[in-house]
């Protein structure tokens, strides 16, 4: 289960090294980690250089010290207008999916229904359904009902797709609180409603923290749904406004298109910061599922 | 005359109660219009000849299995299915999950600096924005950009030469995190004594390591195997912002295929096909992965 905090006591396995004595297993250890940090920095490295050079080009080098690139994406309107569609599609999103989840995964976790065990299966099957599939026939929809070309009907579809992951993370928050506290509110008199309000809301604030950080983050880098459901050119989000960048090969400013991506990056870098403290339980899958 | 009358309904069992359906209600709604038909319609329009545009966009009509045949004898499509399963078993099921191991096995011995360092570089990469890590590989992998120079090629154009490759590794370097944070999570909660029990006996470490602490986290490594599958079957956005499929067909994985027939070429249905084919591949593959786990238990 999500919430059992990890054994401390399980961490440290090694034979306690004396310490100037540095073992050759332990050396190799550390330069083959040094090696692989290395393959994962390379990559990232050319945009936060490409960012402050005033004549990049593709590869990494030393940049040659200026902030115009900065100072040219945070002056257009064009940038300013994606990171503005980003935070509606986002933040719509977020709140839909994160306000469904709570209430479903409340009722999930704590009250007698019907099949709940095989809605809960039913839910973490869905979530693995590939976006690929559900794009045309929701195309389809979209074109009947006239919803093409808006941020907001975008979003709800983006929070449908996010939904049952949502739900099922959320319903393993509300399963670690304990359940004698609502049962004494119960015998007191109080209503469903209020129990929800007054106890689960403030006890489980981390958990819905995560899940809406967790919504939030992959709303924010959303590409192929936006991509096929809004093609009003004055609203496009920030994925959409690179990818279109990229395609122009070329024909752009390097330095410009790694500010953009820098800048439209950091939100989320923050958020999982903030939110890693919460999440470093929820990659404990043993007994994921339960009735 | 029985005990009970009069006393209400009784206490003893559990009871479906009205609120909880109110709760419940709005997820399922939105769940219901724009998960659940949309998946019992792809099923529909799949078997249909329904355009994008003219006028089979409007009297379409379900044609049995004539998807299914143009399939069979479509190259594009069967070069496409083998690309996805090579995607699939060599960035996601061997790259990612045997680098992840790799990374969890060696953080937890390594000195703190190079941990944290390590560690949060690798996670990094992995909150990024897809769009982000398609651009910085594109850099990366272009004529003049990074890699050639290291490689000592500056002309070569890696993302035209080995495509497939670049792409591959550009996933693994985007989600190789995941599969760290949950073997991770995995080496936390083995139970210590049998560690020290080998330790104590004189086992080396490889022997500790292959016959105690892999057969302990062999749950683990297997519910990471289902979900790095599922996740990988569907990428779309990392490849497509990199080639289009392209140089080519070269890098058209089943799901750059649907949206290519289905968007572009404006073949709605026959697109919706070979998105069923996809949620066919993820099935064999989850149930494989799931017998494996049975079998042990």
């Amino acid at each position: 289960m999500s919430a059992v905090p990890a054994r401390d006591s399980a961490k440290p396995t090694l034979i306690v090294v004396p310490y100037r004595r540095i073992s050759a297993a332990a050396l190799i250890t550390n330069v083959v980690l040094i090696l692989i940090g290395g393959f994962f920095v390379l990559p990232m490295l050319w945009m936060v250089f490409a960012s402050i050079d005033s004549n990049p080009d593709w590869a990494i080098k030393l940049p040659t010290l200026t902030f115009a690139n900065f100072a040219d994406v945070i002056g257009t309107a064009g940038a300013l207008t994606a990171f503005r569609s980003s935070l509606i599609l986002a933040g719509t999103t977020t709140v839909i999916s994160t306000v469904l989840a709570v209430l479903a995964a409340y009722p999930l976790s704590r009250m007698h229904i019907p099949f709940k065990r095989s809605f809960m299966l039913a839910i973490l099957f869905a979530s693995g359904l590939p976006v690929s599939m559900l794009i045309v026939p929701v195309y389809q929809m979209y074109v009947y009902f006239g919803w093409l070309d808006s941020l907001y009907t975008t979003a709800l579809f983006l929070a449908a797709s996010s939904l049952p992951f949502a739900i099922w993370l959320m319903k393993n928050f509300i399963d670690a609180v304990p359940v004698e506290l609502e049962q004494a509110a119960a015998i007191d008199g109080a209503s469903t409603f209020r129990i929800l309000r007054q106890l689960v809301l403030p006890l489980t604030l981390p958990g819905i923290a995560v899940t809406a950080i967790y919504t939030f983050i992959n709303a924010w880098g959303a590409f192929v749904i936006p991509f096929v459901l809004n093609s009003n050119p004055d609203d496009q989000p920030g994925p959409i406004e690179i990818y279109n960048f990229m395609g122009s090969h070329g024909l752009f400013k390097f330095g410009d298109l790694a500010v953009f991506s820098l800048l439209f990056s950091l939100p989320v870098i923050l958020l999982y910061l903030f939110m890693s403290r919460y999440f470093s339980g929820a990659f404990s899958f043993s007994g994921a599922v339960r009735g | 005359m029985s005990v009970t009358a009069g006393l209400g309904p009784r206490l003893d069992r559990e009871r479906f109660e009205a609120g909880s359906l109110a709760m419940l209600t709005p997820a399922l709604a939105l769940l219901g219009l724009l998960f659940v038909f949309p998946v019992l319609y792809a099923g529909y329009l799949g078997f249909t000849n329904l355009a994008l545009v003219g006028s089979r966009s409007r009297d379409y009509s379900f044609t049995g299995l004539d998807n299914v045949v143009r399939m069979l004898g479509d190259y594009v499509f069967i070069k496409s299915s083998w690309l996805t399963i090579l995607f699939v078993v060599g960035s996601a099921i061997i790259g990612q999950s045997v680098l992840g191991m790799v990374l969890a096995l060696l953080l937890r011995n390594a000195v703190v600096p190079v941990r944290l360092v390590v560690g949060s570089i690798v996670i990094i990469a992995w909150v990024l924005p897809e769009i982000t890590v398609a651009l910085v590989w594109y850099a990366f992998s272009q004529a003049g950009g990074t890699l050639s120079i290291l490689l000592g090629h500056r002309e070569a154009n890696y993302l035209v030469l080995v495509p497939m490759f670049i792409v591959s590794l550009a996933n693994l370097w985007r989600n190789v995190a995941f599969s760290m944070l949950v073997f991770s999570a995995g080496l936390r909660n083995l139970p210590t004594e049998v560690l020290e029990a080998a330790e104590v006996e004189g086992a080396s470490t490889w022997r500790r390591y292959t016959q105690v602490v892999l057969p302990l986290l062999r749950p683990t490594i297997l519910t990471n195997l289902l979900l790095v599958t599922i996740l990988n079957l569907s990428e779309f956005t990392l490849i497509y912002a990199m080639t289009q499929g392209g140089p080519g067909i070269e890098t058209m994985t089943l799901p750059l295929y649907v949206y290519q027939e289905a968007f572009v070429f404006h073949q709605l249905g026959y697109g919706t096909a070979i998105s069923l084919v996809l949620v066919l591949i993820g099935a064999i593959f989850s149930l494989l992965f799931v017998r494996a786990a049975r079998s042990q238990a």
